[in-house]
C-alpha cells in the first residue's frame, strides 16, 4: 500500500532529494564556484523528469488515501512547469554570472518552488494544496530579494511576502471554513456535499475565501497590485521564472479546485470568474499603455493574459478546461522567448528595461528584431500566429458555454492591448535614431529566442500536438 | 454553554482584525508580520473548533500543519525584512516605495 503511494510520487520525492543533495554538496565544496553546475544540472534534471512524466504516465493513480491525484492534467502541467523552469534557468546562467547574482542557492530555490508546484497541481486535499502552494511561494519569496544589496529587489521581495502571506491567509480561512461545512478537506468529499445546487451558505463563503486566494496567485484583478512591483523590482531571470512556471501551476491548481472540489457547483463560481476575467483583461490592456519600463510592461501583458486563461475557465465546461491548458501552454513559450529577448538587452554590460532603447534596433540586430515582432505580434494574438489560436479557443469556449458577452469583451481587449505591442515593433523599426544597445551576443538566449519564435510560426500547423494532450487532460479533470 | 458559533465568532473577529491591520496599518512592517499571523491564528481557531464539534481530528492535524508553514513564513519575512532594512534605513511602511504600485 505504502510502497503503490510512494511510487505514484517518486518523481516529486526524487526532486526534492536532488535539491537536498546539491545544497550539501554546494555547502561542502565551493559554495557560489559550482553554482553554473548546479544551474545546468538542476536544468538536466527537470528536463529527465519531465521526460520521465510526460512518456511514462499513463491513466489516473490516486495516492495516499485520494491526496494525491497523478492523472493527465497534472502531467500535461507537471510538463510545462518542468520545461518552462529549465529552459528559464539555462537562460538566467550567463546573464546572473555577468553581474555576480549567480548564488548556488538560485537553482535549488528554483528546484523546491518547482516540487511545490508540483505538488499543487495533483492536489486532491486542502492540506496537500496548502502545503504544495506554501513551498512553492516560500521559495519565490526569497528569490524576488535575491539581490540583497539592491533596495528594489528586497522591497519586491518584501511586498511579494506581505501580499502572498495575506492571499495565503484568505485561500486558508475559506479552507477552514469549507473544512467545516463540507466535513472533510478531500476533494472528492467536498464535491459529494457541495453538488446538486445547494450549497450551504458557509460553502459558498468558502468557496469565495478560496477563490480570492487563488486569484492572487493567478494575479487576475483586483488582486494584482502586487504584480508590477514585483516584476520591476526582481532581476530580470527571477521576473522571467515569475512570468512562465509559477502562473501555469497556480492556473492548474485553480481548475483542479473548481471542476474536483466544486464541479457540482458551475453556477456559483462562473459569474466570478467571469468577473475576475473581463477585469483582468481591461485592466492589463489599459494600464500597459502608460508603461515604459519593459518589465511593467509584460507584468501587465501577464494579467491580461490571465484574465483569457480564466475565460477558458469560467466557461465551466470540458472544453473550457482544453481551452485554458492551450492557451497557458502557449503563453509560456511565448514568454520564455520574449524574456529570452529581454535578457539581451544591455548597454555597456548594465541591463535595459526602457523601451525607448529599442530605437532603430532592426537595423544593427534583424534577424532578433524580426523574432521578437513574431513574439509581439502572437501575444497580441495576431493571426495566423500561434497566440491567435489561443485566444480563439477561450473565446469560442466562452462563447459556446453561453457567455458571449465575454467573449465579445475579450475580442476589444485583446485590441486595445494590441497597441503596446505594436509600439515597440515601431521603435524597433520606425523609432528615432538614439542611444544603441550593444551586447547581448550569448548563444543561449539566441536559440531560446529563435527557437520561441520560431514555435509561434510553425505550431499553427498542428500546435504541435499540444491540443490532443490538453484533451486528454480536461477530460480527465471534468467528469 | 460555549457553542461552536462563538468559537466562529472569535475567530472571524480576529480574522478581520488582521485584514484590517493589513491595511489600515502605515507605521510599521513588523505589525504586518503580526497581522498575517492573527489572520492564521484564527484559521486555526476555526480548524480546531470545526474538528472538535464534529469529531474528527483531520481539522488538528490541518491546524499543525499550519503552524509549522506559519513558523517559517515568519521567518522568511524576517530575514527579507533584514535585508530590506540594510538596504533603506528604516521599516515603516511608507517608506516601501521605490516603485509606486
Amino acid at each position: 500500500m505504502i510502497q503503490a503511494d510512494l511510487t505514484i510520487i517518486l518523481p516529486e520525492i526524487l526532486l526534492s532529494l536532488y535539491a537536498m543533495a546539491a545544497l550539501l554538496f554546494g555547502v561542502y565544496t565551493g559554495k557560489d564556484k559550482v553554482a553554473p553546475l548546479l544551474t545546468w544540472t538542476t536544468a538536466g534534471a527537470f528536463v529527465l523528469v519531465a521526460a520521465w512524466i510526460g512518456l511514462n504516465g499513463e491513466g489516473t493513480n490516486v495516492a495516499f488515501g485520494g491526496m494525491f491525484h497523478d492523472d493527465a492534467f497534472a502531467r500535461f502541467a507537471k510538463v510545462t512547469i518542468l520545461l518552462s523552469a529549465a529552459a528559464v534557468l539555462l537562460m538566467s546562467q550567463d546573464y546572473m554570472e555577468r553581474r555576480g547574482l549567480l548564488r548556488f542557492e538560485y537553482p535549488i530555490l528554483v528546484s523546491l518552488s518547482v516540487v511545490g508546484m508540483m505538488v499543487m497541481v495533483s492536489a486532491g486535499d486542502l492540506m496537500a494544496l496548502y502545503m504544495g502552494l506554501e513551498l512553492q511561494s516560500l521559495a519565490l519569496y526569497v528569490i524576488a530579494s535575491l539581490r540583497r544589496d539592491s533596495l528594489k529587489s528586497t522591497e519586491a521581495g518584501l511586498k511579494y511576502f506581505i501580499l502572498g502571506a495575506l492571499s495565503s491567509g484568505l485561500l486558508l480561512y475559506g479552507a477552514s471554513l469549507v473544512y467545516g461545512y463540507a466535513g472533510t478537506t478531500l476533494f472528492s468529499g467536498i464535491i459529494a456535499a457541495a453538488g446538486e445546487g445547494q450549497m450551504s451558505l458557509g460553502l459558498l463563503f468558502g468557496l469565495v475565501f478560496v477563490m480570492s486566494g487563488l486569484a492572487f496567485k493567478v494575479s487576475a484583478v483586483p488582486f494584482h497590485m502586487w504584480t508590477p512591483d514585483v516584476y520591476e523590482g526582481s532581476p530580470t531571470p527571477v521576473t522571467a521564472f515569475f512570468a512562465t512556471a509559477p502562473k501555469m501551476a497556480a492556473m492548474a491548481l485553480f481548475a483542479r479546485v473548481l471542476h474536483d472540489a466544486f464541479g457540482g457547483a458551475t453556477a456559483d463560481w462562473q459569474q466570478i470568474l467571469a468577473l475576475l476575467s473581463v477585469l483582468s483583461m481591461f485592466l492589463g490592456a489599459i494600464a500597459a499603455i502608460g508603461q515604459r519600463n519593459i518589465k511593467r510592461l509584460m507584468a501587465f501583458s501577464s494579467i491580461a493574459h490571465m484574465g483569457y486563461a480564466l475565460m477558458g475557465l469560467a466557461a465551466g465546461t470540458v472544453f473550457g478546461v482544453q481551452a485554458m491548458l492551450v492557451y497557458m501552454a502557449i503563453y509560456v513559450t511565448m514568454n520564455v522567448g520574449t524574456f529570452a529577448f529581454i535578457l539581451s538587452m544591455e548597454k555597456d554590460g548594465q541591463p535595459v528595461t526602457d523601451i525607448a532603447a529599442l530605437n532603430m534596433y532592426a537595423k544593427r540586430e534583424p534577424g532578433r528584431a524580426l523574432a521578437m515582432l513574431i513574439l509581439l505580434f502572437s501575444l497580441a494574438g495576431v493571426p495566423p500566429l500561434v497566440g491567435f489560436f489561443g485566444k480563439f479557443y477561450v473565446l469560442r469556449a466562452a462563447y459556446d458555454a453561453g457567455l458571449a458577452w465575454l467573449a465579445i469583451a475579450g475580442v476589444i481587449a485583446s485590441v486595445i492591448g494590441a497597441f503596446y505591442y505594436l509600439r515597440i515593433v515601431y521603435f524597433m523599426y520606425f523609432g528615432d535614431e538614439g542611444e544603441e544597445l550593444d551586447g547581448g551576443k550569448s548563444p543561449v538566449l539566441w536559440a531560446f529566442l529563435m527557437a520561441s519564435a520560431a514555435a509561434m510560426l510553425f505550431g499553427v500547423v498542428n500546435l504541435f500536438g499540444i491540443e490532443g494532450a490538453a484533451a486528454a487532460a480536461a477530460a480527465t479533470l471534468v467528469n | 454553554m460555549i457553542g461552536l458559533e462563538h468559537y466562529l465568532t472569535v475567530a472571524a473577529a480576529l480574522f478581520v482584525i488582521g485584514i484590517f491591520g493589513l491595511f489600515l496599518n502605515r507605521k510599521n512592517v513588523i505589525i504586518l508580520l503580526m497581522s498575517i499571523e492573527l489572520i492564521l491564528l484564527s484559521v486555526n481557531i476555526n480548524l480546531v473548533a470545526f474538528s472538535s464539534f464534529m469529531g474528527d481530528l483531520v481539522g488538528q492535524v490541518f491546524t499543525l500543519f499550519v503552524l509549522t508553514v506559519a513558523a517559517a513564513e515568519a521567518a522568511i519575512g524576517l530575514a527579507i525584512l533584514v535585508c530590506f532594512f540594510r538596504n533603506r534605513g528604516t521599516i515603516a511602511v511608507e517608506d516601501a516605495n521605490v516603485m509606486k504600485g
